[in-house]
């Protein structure tokens, strides 16, 4: 075979790049793409913004314990809920657009390691996440009295609860993208799953007021715990007090984040799909 | 590789003994319940050549080429895409390929620029961005974003990303589907420019004048099989059929169907003292043969 007449193929090495490399190649066009979606830029970065500013100005002074204001409380909400806005959230939505639009299927095409999409998908979630944070806590510090811990201790607890949050979510949001029909219609299904995770879970009202039941529905799923382990590190330790149990309960926040990693991990494998239904 | 002897009234005429073949489909089946996509699709495609696939909706042209492209498990037959069964083609057999999907509408948050450069990363020895840009003729559209092309831009920009890693064997889905006829002919300019190049192209289209244009071959297929499969001008003995003789005398128009129109054309001069009044002669066209092919077949299956 003769080489393409209009080709001139600049000559590197025969060997295809390997996963790694390409999986920080998926990272930089899934940032591209991510920061340039209007829709994923208005979901995930305005609206708990907005939220914070609204519920803020609101309740923000109440006093829901000594010296301790609802805003603050409510921030530390908002982080955890960070946590599943640029994770599971995003994923389980922008993954169906993507099987529909014919990303996943283009890719399946290319010389391209699957774990290297994942990959992108994971590094996209992380600096998705750092940038909700930064936007959060500046606002928290700045307008809602939310203190920076100075204890290395908290912020190593700030540190496993976002990874193990991050790691749970992104793995749920990868499993649950198979679950909306059509990527039109992802996030009229995500959205008030989260949305009602994040009313029951301690975002928007103090969790120990809530009906028992309640506490006991959120109690099996991730932001419950993960919304108590970011009240640990940014509320002073006298408002463990509001807490149901009366103390933080970090080892059952890790491990509760820890179990849901592996099940998310479980779920992905078993019911993640590239193709749409029918097209395999 | 040898192609089995087929009886000799087939429309399906084999590739030569002993050719170099990018594609071998032998006795393809792919059930989904009670329907069979695939019902024994025999197809042969030479290296550098250009073979369209042609057929009504549901025949079995997607499914076929999916298979060959390795997006879809197959039920029985033996298939091979470049030597490799696409069933367990790995990624060394992926930089070999080139796929031009049907559907395609992702990337509109990327620039033309970007989305080429990005898949080029994905190929051990992709071609130059810019010469591929330049090939489709994106140039000036290099820093538009995918959302904001048109359809027939958009089009080449899947070609594009196509060819960028330098295929052998290039899958091209209904590629000018929705484009203006100007669009189009350009597009064929740049398929022939491929096939020079020397990359084996499979097509799928709808159109029969770009079936005629630009492929070496042509294959029907219908209900799951292929039909006939020969060059644009012998399939379904097209080069045998009966030529219309058109003209007017007397004021009335008047037809006949001749193996010989030459004849008939001088013996019309002669009788009507030389030129003849609105004398077409109408060679059957390959639209022609396809659609009594696919009627024909209709027929037998009832």
């Amino acid at each position: 075979m003769s080489t393409a007449a209009t080709a001139s193929a600049p000559v590197t090495s025969g060997r295809a790049p390997g996963t790694l490399a390409l999986g920080i190649r998926r990272v930089r066009i899934e940032l591209k793409t991510f920061f340039r979606d209007r829709n994923s830029a208005v979901w995930n970065f305005l609206l708990p913004v907005l939220l914070l500013v609204i519920f803020g100005a609101v309740f923000g002074n109440q006093h829901i314990g000594p010296n301790i204001t609802f805003a603050q409380y409510f921030v530390a909400g908002m982080i955890a809920s960070g946590v599943v806005y640029t994770s599971f959230q995003n994923l389980a939505i922008a993954i169906p657009m993507e099987r529909d639009d014919g990303t996943l299927k283009r890719l399946q095409g290319l010389p391209m390691p699957k774990a290297s999409y994942f990959i992108g998908k994971i590094g996209l979630v992380f600096v998705a996440y750092v940038a909700q944070v930064t936007l959060l806590v500046t606002i928290g510090v700045l307008f809602y009295h939310l203190h920076l811990p100075s204890d290395p201790l908290k912020w190593f607890t700030f540190l496993w609860a976002s990874v193990l949050g991050l790691i749970a979510c992104t793995l749920c949001g990868i499993a649950f993208s198979v679950v909306p029909k059509t990527g039109k219609g992802a996030s009229a299904v995500v959205s008030p799953i989260v949305l009602v995770l994040q009313f029951t879970s301690g975002v928007f009202f103090v969790f120990s007021n809530l009906p028992s039941w309640m506490q006991v529905f959120a109690s099996i799923f991730p932001l419950k715990w993960l919304t108590q382990a970011m009240r640990s590190v940014f509320l002073p330790d006298p408002a463990q007090a509001l807490e149901v149990a009366g103390k933080w309960e970090l080892p059952a926040c890790a491990a509760v984040l820890a179990a849901w990693c592996v099940g998310g991990l479980v779920l992905s494998l078993v019911f993640f799909r590239w193709n749409k239904r029918g097209e395999d | 590789m040898t192609t089995p002897a087929t009886a000799p009234d087939s429309l399906v005429v084999p590739v030569p003994d002993g050719a170099d073949l990018a594609v071998h489909v032998k006795g393809l089946v792919k059930h989904y319940g009670d329907t069979h996509a695939a019902d024994g699709v025999d197809l042969d495609v030479v290296r550098g050549e250009v073979l369209a696939l042609l057929g009504p909706n549901g025949a079995g042209k997607t499914t076929t080429t999916e298979v060959l492209e390795g997006y879809r498990h197959r039920d029985a037959g033996d298939v091979e895409v470049l030597g490799v069964d696409p069933g367990k083609g790995d990624r060394h057999w992926r930089t070999r390929l080139g796929i031009v999907l049907q559907t395609a509408s992702d990337m509109s948050d990327l620039t033309v620029e970007e989305a080429v450069a990005h898949f080029a990363g994905y190929y051990p020895r992709p071609r130059d961005v810019d010469d591929v840009i330049d090939a489709v003729g994106l140039t000036e559209k290099r820093r538009t974003r995918g959302a904001n092309l048109s359809g027939g831009q958009r089009r080449r920009l899947d070609v594009a990303l196509g060819i960028i890693g330098g295929p052998e064997l290039l899958f091209l889905d209904e590629p000018t589907t929705g484009f203006d006829p100007e669009a189009r002919r350009e597009f064929w300019e740049l398929i022939r420019g491929l096939r020079e190049g020397g990359t084996t192209i499979l097509l799928t289209t709808h159109y029969l004048d770009e079936a005629e244009v630009l492929a070496d071959r042509v294959a029907v297929i219908a209900h799951g099989r292929v039909i006939a499969c020969d060059v644009p001008a012998r399939l379904g003995g097209r080069d045998e059929s009966l030529a219309t003789v058109s003209w007017i005398e007397g004021e009335e128009r008047r037809a006949e169907r001749t193996r010989e129109p030459t004849r008939l054309v001088l013996d019309l001069a002669e009788r009507l003292g030389g030129e003849v009044p609105s004398l077409t002669i109408h060679q059957p066209s390959l639209e022609d043969v396809y659609l009594s092919l696919i009627s024909d077949h209709n027929e037998e299956a009832r």
